[in-house]
């Protein structure tokens, strides 16, 4: 099911929180909402899934005007950053519940409570409570009461945001596959611009309630729409007038045109990569990354004098 | 050494407060009612105007508990969900039965209800009685003891968010399936601690219900209102053993919270 967000608005007393954003989300696709917290991603989100009136603009759910429909009309599962886990259910009922107040026959639920259970590896945990749960089993729990009523749009808001690193890190990979079985269209809303590249196809960055760019990863990356854009995928410093990323600075023993002095001020080896860090003229700390081959071909030691030679650069109005 | 003794000390003074304030007066009742043994407090139980009067205060309460518990969900979910002009009013005015002495409360339904009183004159044409009747009785007692599952509902409602009835209504569920399957348990201690409460006032109430009543023996006269009755007609061995009937009550609400308590905190 494609969704289609257009023109929408939505103020919260003075602070507007989603300004103006159409979007387009093509069928069984897996779209990332990319923002700093406070962007109005989540809103965004919570608007689609119904759970927010938008004060301006339309949701279409496969072509339909869905904007008024109430939530429980709208065929969405959502997942919640804390779990939002029914604490007097067990797990099997936690995930039974989509399937029971649509008064499925029981047969029916317990074989598909089942089946959710294997998908979410958590088969023998059916009897256990959340609370008796760990955060990444919890929001394993989540995922699989949101798509046992096969609903045909996914939305999570900061899935992963408890969860500590590693847990993180495993379940991100784990929704990529599983999006690749499942294929149901899905949207997560993340700060994480590492997370939204790892797993989307698609990558809508909003700041400010704005929605400054949409994209897939590498297009985000190589072409930035803006300054936000460019700062916040991916690193970015300023060197001159423009905003150069710090792997594609070239370090040159002699002046060229368009280089800039600098000073090395420290070197860290990071096993395959180099990180360098240097002083310009001005005093100003520039961060320069190569490889270690690079970095062994041009000999470079602390306290050196460089010209910085930036071989991609932009510069936005 | 020196914490220890302070405790000690702290201890004893709370305990010889509670052993003058409470325990003395309840144990003087008890010792009161059994010197002569079992067989006088039970005669004094049964005549037939006791039992009258304890049956219409089961009465009062069993009308005036699940009305006020309806309200106080209702009320406590209209606070804490929805935004509407007036909230912080009908916050405020929730607590006002505490405040207020029950005599005023049972004064202000007798200008109402009364004779000479806004409803009185129609309520009399149409042949309905409410003063020195049940329904003021009931009126009463439901004001009295309003605040109660409101009071214990609403921070646990605060406490729990809307998180889950959210997650509910995104799988499909009405706002009546959301509030019997997620929010009702969710929140079920509170409201049982509440009822329990409420009981407890209802069975307890005297002032309000003593000016509405009318205290008609064997008619509008109910277990408080007994042991006062009885007390005046200088019958201590029946005042005694209605008021250790409801003392027993009163004990075993207490039993009842302190079971309740800790299991409301563990969820």
């Amino acid at each position: 099911m494609s969704i289609h967000v257009r023109n929408v608005s939505k103020r919260f007393r003075d602070f507007v929180a989603v300004d103006d954003v159409s979007l387009e989300v093509e069928s069984g696709s897996l779209t990332a909402l990319l923002g700093p917290s406070g962007s109005g991603k989540s809103t965004l989100l919570r608007i689609i899934a119904g759970l927010e009136t938008p004060d301006a603009g339309q949701i279409l759910l496969s072509g339909n005007d869905a904007t008024a429909l109430k939530p429980q009309k709208r065929n969405v599962g959502f997942v919640f950053q804390h779990y939002a886990a029914f604490k007097h259910m067990t797990v099997r009922e936690n995930i039974a519940f989509g399937l029971k107040v649509r008064k499925r026959p029981k047969p029916e639920i317990q074989q598909r409570v089942d089946e959710l259970l294997n998908l979410v590896q958590l088969q023998n945990f059916g009897d256990r409570y959340p609370a008796q749960l760990s955060g990444g089993q919890r929001q394993r729990m989540g995922l699989a009461r949101a798509l046992a009523p096969e609903p045909q749009v996914l939305l999570l808001d900061e899935p992963f945001g408890a969860l500590d690193a590693r847990v993180r890190a495993e379940l991100r990979e784990w929704l990529r596959q599983l999006h690749d079985v499942v294929h149901v269209t899905t949207v997560f809303v993340t700060h994480d611009q590492e997370e939204a590249m790892e797993i989307s196809d698609q990558i809508a960055v909003i700041n400010h309630g704005r929605l400054e760019q949409v994209g897939n990863p590498r297009e985000l990356y190589d072409e930035p729409a803006s300054e936000f854009v460019m700062t916040f995928v991916g690193d970015a410093q300023p060197i001159g007038n423009y905003l150069v990323r710090s792997h594609d600075l070239d370090l040159l023993t002699e002046p060229t045109d368009g280089a800039v002095e600098a000073m090395i001020v420290r070197v860290t080896i990071l096993g395959r990569d180099v990180k360098v860090e240097l002083h310009d003229t001005g005093g100003s700390e520039i961060l320069a990354l190569m490889t270690r081959d690079q970095f062994d071909e041009g000999g470079f030691w602390r306290g050196q004098q460089v010209w910085l030679h930036p071989k991609r650069e932009r510069a936005f109005a | 050494m020196r914490s220890r003794v302070q405790r000690l000390g702290l201890r004893s003074v709370v305990l010889a407060y509670l052993a003058v304030i409470l325990v003395g007066p309840l144990g003087i009742v008890f010792y009161r009612t059994f010197e002569d043994g079992f067989g006088p407090a039970w005669d004094a139980l049964t005549t037939p105007e006791t039992i009258h009067a304890f049956k219409l205060t089961l009465i009062i309460t069993a009308i005036a508990v699940p009305v006020n518990t309806v309200f106080g969900i209702v009320c406590g979910l209209a606070i804490v969900r929805r935004k509407f002009p007036g909230k912080g009013v009908l916050n405020a005015f929730i607590d006002l039965p505490l405040a207020l002495s029950p005599v005023v409360v049972g004064l202000a339904l007798f200008l109402l209800y009364g004779a000479e009183g806004w409803f009185g004159g129609w309520l009399d044409d149409h042949g309905i009685q409410v003063l020195f009747a049940l329904p003021s009785m009931v009126i009463a007692t439901i004001f009295v003891s309003l605040p109660f599952v409101a009071r214990e509902v609403i921070p646990t409602l605060r406490e729990i968010g809307d998180e889950q009835e959210q997650a509910a209504r995104t799988l499909g569920a009405s706002g009546w399936q959301t509030f019997w399957s997620i929010t009702l348990p969710s929140i079920r201690w509170a409201v049982i601690y509440g009822v329990i409460l409420t009981t407890a006032r209802c069975l307890g109430e005297y002032g309000a219900v003593a000016v509405v009543s009318g205290r008609l023996q064997g008619q509008t006269e109910t277990a408080t209102l007994r042991v006062q009755e009885r007390w005046e007609s200088f019958d201590l061995a029946g005042a005694y053993a209605i008021s250790i009937a409801l003392a027993t009550v009163a004990i075993l609400v207490l039993v009842a919270m302190t079971v309740i308590r800790p299991r409301e905190e563990a969820h």
